[in-house]
């Protein structure tokens, strides 16, 4: 595939050996156990949820969605994810462009901080949460157990993924194309709605597909903070654990199928309209 | 900052491509300040989000950790399930990091160097735990681990118990943290192309010592991304672990659980200090993170 460039000489080898038969069953027997790794950890455990999701039948997984907790859960959580997911559109936009374009004093810190939602565990990311917008909060804000606290924690934990995926955009960007625009006389919202944005789309685009995904399966920064109140804001996943819980396995494999199509749909389409948006630019 | 929200309206009935010449009015010193006021706009809207979001709940978390001194911060880190908890954690990590550091390796080469039918869809299964809630991984395992699961009866009459305890709960912590190594190894093996292997190979190494002489040198720092994302994200890991672990104080608390039986008992202390324990854990790994972009260039550099 790539152009064969000999680079001899960097690598220095021991004596000649010829065994390649063993080499070749090593090969085999490392995929050999991955496959059984794999298998064990990821393809069993799926096959065994989509099984018990279609053990009774269709009528029966229509039962088990359409009960009226588990409706008023998957609701919660798809609307809102998707005004989170809107906010972080236009927040995760603003922050990369000040990443790149802006220049201030403790930038370098601001950046790693950045991805402090990804190495931060869920459980804390709620904890720390709560000690600010809780109960006796100094601000005088306590969102704990409204539905303000799901998107909240939604916020908090998706924060990274847009500004992430547009950063490195924005930072190839060519900037004489706006130049050339400014110079023209277009002014700044004519310049940004003509010709930054539309390049920023498809990352903008694949930020929000990974936020969508990850907020619709969120747990851990849920559990503390909304106080999973049925009907109010018991979210889908905290409502696959209830019934975990319950030991009612067929209600949770049915609402787990339902989150995880939603998500794989909306990772599907995203993705699809990112590559066509970004085939019109450029 | 709105001084040029107006004049943008009057544009829009304009032909595409023709672009507006700059307002009369305007000399060249007031542009620069109104750019100036946008750019002062957009800084302070972004940090404000970020420091409200962001920076206040952490630093508060601090605050109402050590509010009321040392003692109890003190008695709070060594209470016996504190201790416990904390070493579970890390027996999972001990066992689940190696597991996925080794499989991810695998993986990646398999995929950027393997030719064989199924690769997308050995891509996909890969990818998947990161699409997955974290509820849904821990009830897979126990529909196929558990007492009423697939196995469960092969598991009992074996007297192996996966679901409730240890081997359930690494399984887990496997699972979520599958993706990292083998993500962040790919596109390092991608770029240093095969040329040195093949080099290597008509010098007449083996596989064996091409891999340890060659490749693995070449995707070391891809590795330990992988392995730094993989360890924080095992570390912490919450909804999967919870379903698989039984919560049993003591046996099978992990220090994220223990946050939340802390917090649920009313014992606000013990919840944050170990909250604050493993937030200082994310820290280090956001140093780490940090330190290792100096060595791959898969992060944006600012």
């Amino acid at each position: 595939m790539s152009p064969l460039q000999n680079s001899p000489g960097s690598v220095a080898l021991g004596p000649r050996r010829a065994p390649r038969v063993g080499a070749r069953g090593a090969g085999a027997l490392g995929k050999g156990l991955l496959g059984i790794y794999l298998s064990a950890l990821v393809l069993l455990p799926i096959a065994a949820l989509l099984a018990k999701s279609s053990s009774g039948g269709t009528s029966a997984f229509w039962r088990e969605i359409s009960s009226p907790e588990a409706v008023a859960a998957i609701k919660l959580t798809l609307a809102a994810t998707a005004i989170v997911v809107v906010i972080n559109a236009v927040f995760g936009t603003l922050i990369a462009w000040v990443m790149v374009r802006d220049d201030f004093p403790g930038k370098r810190i601001v950046n790693s901080l950045i991805d402090l939602p990804f190495a931060l565990p869920t459980i804390v990311a709620g904890v720390v949460l709560l000690a600010l917008y809780g109960k006796g909060s100094p601000v005088g804000v306590n969102v704990a157990f409204t539905r303000a606290s799901v998107g909240l924690a939604l916020l908090f934990v998706t924060l990274p993924f847009v500004v992430r995926s547009v950063q490195p955009v924005l930072l190839e960007l060519d900037l004489s194309m706006e130049e050339a625009a400014a110079s023209l006389g277009a002014r700044p919202l004519i310049v940004l709605r003509r010709i930054v944005l539309p390049s920023l789309v498809p990352a903008i685009l694949s930020g929000v597909a990974l936020s969508f995904a990850r907020a619709v399966g969120e747990f851990g920064s849920l559990v503390l903070i909304t106080g999973n109140l049925p009907f109010k804001t018991e979210a889908g996943s905290v409502y696959i654990f209830g019934q975990i819980q319950n030991e009612n396995l067929p209600a949770a494999a049915a609402v787990s199928v339902v989150l995880l199509l939603a998500a794989l749909v909306v990772l599907g389409s995203l993705s699809f309209l990112s590559r066509r948006a970004s085939r019109h630019v450029l | 900052m709105s001084s040029s929200g107006g004049g943008a309206m009057a544009v829009s009935p304009a032909p595409s491509g023709r672009l507006r010449a700059g307002s009369p009015a305007g000399s060249a010193g007031a542009g620069d300040r109104a750019a100036r006021a946008r750019k002062l706009g957009v800084r302070t809207a972004a940090l404000g989000y970020l420091a409200l979001l962001l920076l206040a709940p952490v630093l508060m978390i601090f605050y109402r950790t050590f509010e009321h001194g040392l003692a109890p911060v003190w008695s709070a880190i060594t209470a016996p399930n504190a201790v416990h908890a904390f070493w579970l954690s890390l027996e999972i990590v001990a066992i689940a990091v190696p597991l996925n550091t080794v499989f991810g390796i695998g993986m990646a080469l398999l995929l950027e160097r393997g030719r064989f039918w199924g690769k997308g869809l050995l891509g996909l299964l890969i990818d998947l735990p990161f699409a997955i809630s974290p509820v849904v991984v821990g009830l897979t395992l126990v529909l196929v681990y558990g007492k009423t699961g697939w196995f469960g009866n092969w598991l009992a009459g074996h007297g192996i118990q996966v679901i409730f305890s240890v081997p359930g709960m690494v399984i887990a912590t496997a699972v979520v943290s599958l993706p990292f190594v083998a993500r962040e190894t790919m596109p390092v093996l991608r770029e240093l192309g095969t040329d040195s292997e093949q080099a290597a190979e008509t010098l007449g190494a083996s596989a064996w010592q091409t891999f340890w002489r060659v490749t693995l040198p070449g995707i070391r720092w891809g590795v330990v991304y992988g392995v730094v994302l993989t360890t924080a994200r095992a570390l912490g890991e919450f909804g999967a672990v919870s379903i698989v672990s039984g919560r049993i104080e003591g046996q099978t608390q992990t220090l994220p659980l223990y946050v939340q039986d802390r917090f649920e008992n009313f014992d606000p202390t013990g919840a944050y200090t170990a909250a604050v324990v493993l937030a200082l854990l994310a820290l280090a790994t956001l140093l780490a993170m940090n330190m290792l972009t100096r060595h791959t260039r898969r992060r944006t550099p600012v």
